[in-house]
């Protein structure tokens, strides 16, 4: 094997690798996020924003460009799987014994929850995915924008999603949980990227809480309003209407 | 003062081991910790039995010899303390107390409340150091170093290899550690040609002697007796992800 | 036995110092420029053992195997970072006038002759404050984070007994620092496998093959296992034996194991009863006690040390009835500042200690054992304010704080003078060899270079001198005539000395008694403390040798050790030291007994200034200052094992000064 390879296999096998893995892919994890959340906010501009910015993220780069973005996304969330599960794994073999009185000085709850709360995300994405991305509900995969019937209608599809209080409750709950660990992952970002430092320690923390903070709100506000009926789906606006197939007609010709 | 102990008692390395109860009467307040347990165990003698085996040596602080945890924290909870300098009139007459040995694959058993810690040895030697041979050393005074960086690494060199961090670390990490040392070493002009090649050789000893991975809870930093910060785990990070970068392209 | 305290029955042969000729600023470079060498690639073929990895013996080993020889290097600690030496708060001294004070390698060699109260060799203290500079060069080079002034360079301090800035420093932690830094030496090389390192080992006995010291035998303090080590020649670099006063600044470890074990293969003991008592020491609290903890004398820099006037007064602290602020200014005995009005609380280690013990004797102790005096701060509070005070001293605040309870700047400290270090040690030669070839001594363990008193920041600067420097440049003297690997563990030598330790061992665990083994240690150290401590006289050191046979008789029919020698049995381990201390404590004490003068650590009350002597006339010094005679004592004393119970054998090593001219300390 070459000294590249050698040299990258090294990186792997060691601890600090595995954490910078881990640390770079939750820096695009994070990124996503932040993405997706501002896409969602668009929500509020309405609903031809909405199935606007939908319609682009399915057409850009001819309809490649969502596949690579996703197979993106994928690598990093499994490298960010497989290489915190190699550490859990090495760090449950480093502490074989445990202490019969078990007591924590300052660790925060959140960062003593990231599996479990890592778990929740895990079966989060999951639920999230085949709710709103398979669609595996028929009647949210096949609604249609009112006001171009050839595309998917997001904006409907999302307050129809969250009409049941269960599935409402069930994402402020779940979101709740990813922002814990969100919490403690972002400010440990910057201790295994090597940012932390007397001078920035000050504000590596509050980032985390910060980010944190702006994603639990964003993400909490579309089901939580939908809930209470304050975002809701009122039909086409006639004006908006006439627009939107206008726009068709031009696409069309 | 009465107290009741609940104190590890293992016979040897292969020993299973288990919680053995133990009343401490009539402890004078002024007693330190250890002085407690050396009072139980003249007892211990006199009724026959045998004496609970703790480490201990300077009694002061500073040798870092003395390795149990007291309610499930190395040294106790007071902070920048070592085991040595718990004083009895910081608990409560009527207490339960329980007294385990550091816990960590890395720190095999030896008896009792004494483990081995010669993994903290053998990562020294495996990088924690300069190479110099003695006499060969220039004037004391022909490198000056900024203040602050001889404050820094003063800082870090501090650490007086105990162990606490590694057993207060719910991954048994021994990252705090290794991070004092090589922040010592790293942030001196003389330390410097060596730099890359200390910090690769120490990160990697540190997992050959099966140490767990930092989940940066900085429970570490909290029991430290030297008070060493978590930033030196940080540097260590950055100098790592410098040197293994450098490793793999540069000649 | 009553001993007469007489000097006959001794041998009055001089012990050869193989000092080299010359004048005295030469020697050291004259030695080494004719010292015999050992090629490199016979230097890989010696095996050489040291014992103990603290300054001398971490950094010898270090250096050795630079060297290129085989070491194999021993602690009883589970690391060889653990050794005392980390201790060390102050600093370290040496010659290099950064501070352009004048200061000199004729200087520090001065003060040192004269700090020690003009009873240590001179041509060892010279090569001492010669090599001083190169230690603080190897160690910067090493990493150790000294401190620094802004311009990046060195700082220094002053320290007692001298007059220029010529100590270094690493915030409170210089023992710690420089300790580490040989400490990685080492490291470095068992990585490089010249040294193998035996933490948790025990040295339980030298062994000696035709006349040589050839190996040693150990216990595996985790196993029990009993090994035989054989080498070229036996370093012992084990510390001092201040512990055999059970409570002292040591650490409960220390002992005098190693070097008591030479003794009695035939090693002279030299001048055992130097001890320094260290006059600023938190007081015993009670009977519990295990150890006691220094604090820097920088402290009587602005704190003010009295004792109530009268006892009664004193009675009424040690029962609670009355607090030291209760008592008026007129009631209040300052007796340093009285004695000494000149030097005030700033006066020399001995006297100050010695004058707390008085105030104690006469019944006015403040703690409640009686055994110790006030150490009052509230005029500075007053003067500078709590800020200054806090800023001055804040971390010895707070540790007295976390050990005592309470709290320094509301209440005065109490304090109480504590055995610290003990300036003697193995006799050795200027190649710092015994008188047992191939036996060589290093650091504390060793008598050279400190005489009868030992200056601040002289230990670390004797131990890495040695260490690093003097070691590596005189054992070639004595390995070149050896062939190396000649002797084997397989040596009947061994053999027999392997079975004397089992049977030690055995016998020891037989006993099956009722007493643990602290509570002889605790007696012995009551004893010695209370007769070959402070202050001597003859007829209390008389008394304890004739106590001494009586604890050791007493140890050996009555004492308990639980479980057996086969895995961790730590009260067995102490029972094997604690029954060197009682045998050594006769020593210590015969030594008292026989230096019928006094000086430095060791204080003989018969011989003090009276207002009689001319030089409390002429008003150079106090009554009740010690009194040296160097007529008559101006020699090294070097006792001979003479057998189990049997009075030792002493020699004489005449001191010759031929650099520095002997006079009398004066602290007026």
């Amino acid at each position: 094997m070459n000294a590249l390879g050698k040299a990258l296999l090294g990186f792997w096998g060691s601890s600090i690798g595995k954490k910078l893995i881990v640390a770079v892919t939750g820096v695009m994890l994070v990124g996503f996020l932040i993405a997706h959340m501002v896409g969602n906010l668009l929500i509020f501009q309405g609903r031809e924003s909405l199935n606007d910015y939908g319609y682009f993220l399915h057409h850009f780069l001819h309809g490649w460009g969502i596949w690579i973005f996703r197979l993106g996304l994928l690598g990093a969330f499994a490298l960010h799987l497989v290489a915190t599960i190699a550490l859990v794994r090495e760090n449950r073999a480093a502490r074989n014994t445990r202490y019969a009185y078990d007591a924590t000085v300052q660790a925060p709850r959140s960062s003593r929850m990231m599996i479990w709360s890592g778990l929740t995300v895990l079966g989060f994405v999951i639920f999230h995915l085949l709710h709103f991305t398979v669609r595996i509900d028929p009647d949210l995969a096949k609604m249609k924008d009112p006001m171009d019937p050839s595309r998917h209608d997001v904006y409907g599809m999302v307050i129809a999603g969250f009409q049941s209080p269960i599935v409402v409750l069930f994402y402020i709950v779940a979101v709740s949980f990813f922002c814990t660990h969100l919490n403690h992952g972002i400010s440990s970002l910057f201790q295994t990227l090597g940012l932390r430092s007397e001078k920035t320690r000050w504000v590596t923390g509050k980032i985390g809480i910060a980010v944190t903070l702006i994603l639990w709100l964003g993400f909490i506000s579309i089901p939580f309003l939908t809930s209470v009926n304050l975002l809701k789906d009122e039909g086409v606006p006639e004006k908006s209407a006439a627009h939107g197939s206008a726009v068709e007609t031009i696409s069309e010709s | 003062m009465n107290l009741t102990l609940k104190v590890w008692r293992q016979a040897h390395a292969t020993d299973t081991g288990s919680i053995q109860t133990y009343d401490a009467k009539d402890i004078p307040e002024e007693a330190s910790f250890l002085e407690m347990l050396d009072i139980v165990n003249e007892r211990i003698i006199t009724d026959g039995g045998d004496p609970i085996h703790f480490d201990h040596d300077c009694r002061e602080g500073v040798c870092g010899m003395c390795s149990l945890t007291i309610n499930g924290v190395p040294h106790s909870k007071e902070k920048g303390i070592t085991t040595c300098q718990v004083h009895m009139r910081k608990f409560r007459d009527g207490d339960t107390l329980w007294i385990e040995p550091f816990r960590a694959r890395a720190f095999p058993i030896v008896k009792d409340l004494m483990v081995d810690r010669t993994a903290f040895d053998r990562i020294v030697a495996a990088g924690g150091y300069i190479d110099v041979r003695t006499g060969s050393a220039p004037d004391a005074n022909s490198v000056p170093i900024p203040k602050q960086n001889a404050d820094a690494s003063f800082d870090a060199a501090a650490c007086i290899g105990c162990g606490a961090c590694v057993a207060s670390c719910k991954n048994a990490s021994a990252m705090l550690f290794v991070g004092a040392k090589a922040t010592h070493l790293n942030l001196l002009p003389q330390g410097a040609p060596e730099k890359d090649k200390r910090t690769l050789a120490l990160v990697r000893q540190m997992d050959a002697e099966g140490f767990g991975n930092c989940t940066n809870q900085y429970e570490c930093e909290a029991v430290c007796p030297a008070e060493i910060s978590a930033d030196v785990i940080a540097k260590l990070n950055r100098d790592y992800s410098a040197a293994a970068a450098r490793e793999a392209v540069a000649d | 036995m009553a001993y007469d305290g007489s000097t006959t029955g001794s041998n009055t042969d001089t012990l050869d110092s193989a000092i080299p000729e010359g004048p005295l600023p030469e020697k050291w470079t004259k030695y080494k420029d004719n010292a015999k060498l050992i090629n490199p690639a016979n230097k890989r073929k010696y095996n050489i053992i040291v014992v103990g990895s603290g300054l001398a013996g971490g950094s010898a080993a270090a250096t050795l195997s630079e060297l290129g020889y085989q070491v194999k290097c021993f602690c009883y600690q589970d690391s060889p970072r653990r050794a005392h030496s980390i201790a060390a708060q102050g600093g370290i001294n040496a010659a290099k006038n950064y501070r352009n004070d004048g200061d000199s390698v004729w200087r520090l060699f001065y003060d040192t002759i004269k700090g020690g109260d003009f009873r240590s060799r001179e041509a060892n203290v010279h090569r001492l404050a010669e090599v001083s500079a190169n230690i603080i060069d190897q160690c910067v080079a090493q990493g150790v984070p000294f401190a620094r002034e802004y311009g990046g360079l060195l700082d220094n301090r002053s320290f007692g007994g001298a007059q220029v800035s010529r100590t270094f420093y690493a915030r409170g932690q210089t023992g710690q620092q420089l300790l580490i830094g040989a400490y990685q030496a080492l490291e470095k090389e068992v990585s490089k496998g010249g040294v193998t390192m035996y933490p948790r080992t025990e040295m339980l006995d030298l062994v000696k093959v035709d006349g040589h010291a050839k190996g040693i035998i150990t216990r595996d303090l985790c196993t029990g296992e009993i090994e035989r080590h054989a080498a070229d020649c036996v370093i012992l670099a084990t510390g001092g034996y201040g512990n055999v006063f059970f409570l002292s600044t040591n650490a409960m470890g220390c002992n005098v194991m190693a070097a008591f074990r030479a003794h009695k293969r035939g090693a002279y003991m030299a001048n055992p009863c130097y001890t320094q008592i260290h006059p600023t020491c938190i007081p015993v609290s009670g009977d519990y006690q295990s150890k006691l903890t220094l604090m820097s004398e920088s402290l009587r820099n602005d704190g003010r040390i009295w004792a109530p006037k009268s006892p009664e007064t004193a009675k009424k602290i040690r029962e609670g009835k009355l607090k030291a602020k209760d008592i008026a200014e007129e009631d209040r005995d300052y007796y340093l500042e009285r004695k000494y009005p000149s030097f005030g609380n700033l006066a020399p280690r001995d006297i100050s200690s010695r004058s707390a013990k008085e105030a104690c004797d006469e019944g006015r102790g403040v703690a409640r054992t009686g055994l110790g005096v006030f150490l009052d701060f509230s005029d500075a509070i007053a003067r500078l304010g709590e800020d200054t005070i806090r800023a001055r001293y804040g971390n010895l605040f707070h540790m007295y704080e976390k050990i005592s309870g309470d709290n320094p700047y509301e209440t005065p400290m109490m304090i109480y003078p504590a055995v610290h270090y003990t300036m003697g040690g193995l006799w050795v030669d200027y190649n710092l060899q015994s008188n047992v070839k191939g036996l060589h001594v290093l650091g504390e363990a060793n008598f050279s270079d400190h005489g009868a008193n030992r200056l601040g920041a002289s230990a670390l600067m004797q131990g890495l001198a040695d260490g690093y420097f003097v070691i590596p440049a005189t054992l070639p003297n004595y390995l070149v005539d050896q062939t190396p690997g000649a002797v084997t563990v397989e040596a009947p030598e061994f053999e027999k000395a392997e079975a004397e330790v089992r049977e030690r061992i055995e016998k020891l665990l037989s006993i099956k008694g009722t007493k643990s083994v602290d509570s002889f240690h605790r007696e012995l150290g009551l004893l010695v403390w209370d007769k070959c401590g402070m202050a001597r006289t003859k007829e209390g050191l008389q008394e304890a040798l004739e106590r001494i046979p009586e604890i050791r008789k007493d140890f050996w029919e009555n004492v308990r050790i639980p479980g057996d020698a086969d895995g961790v049995n730590m009260e067995l381990e102490k029972a094997g030291r604690v029954a060197d201390f009682i045998d050594f404590a006769e020593v210590m004490c015969h030594d008292a007994l026989n230096r019928e003068e006094s000086c430095g650590g060791h204080f003989r009350e018969e011989y003090q200034f009276t207002k009689d002597d001319e030089a409390v006339q002429s008003g150079y010094t106090n009554e009740g200052e010690a009194k040296r005679r160097d007529e008559e004592f101006a020699y090294v004393s070097a006792w001979e094992h003479a057998g189990p119970g049997e009075e030792p054998i002493l020699h004489k090593e005449k001191l010759v000064f031929e650099g520095v001219k002997l006079s009398v300390r004066s602290y007026k």
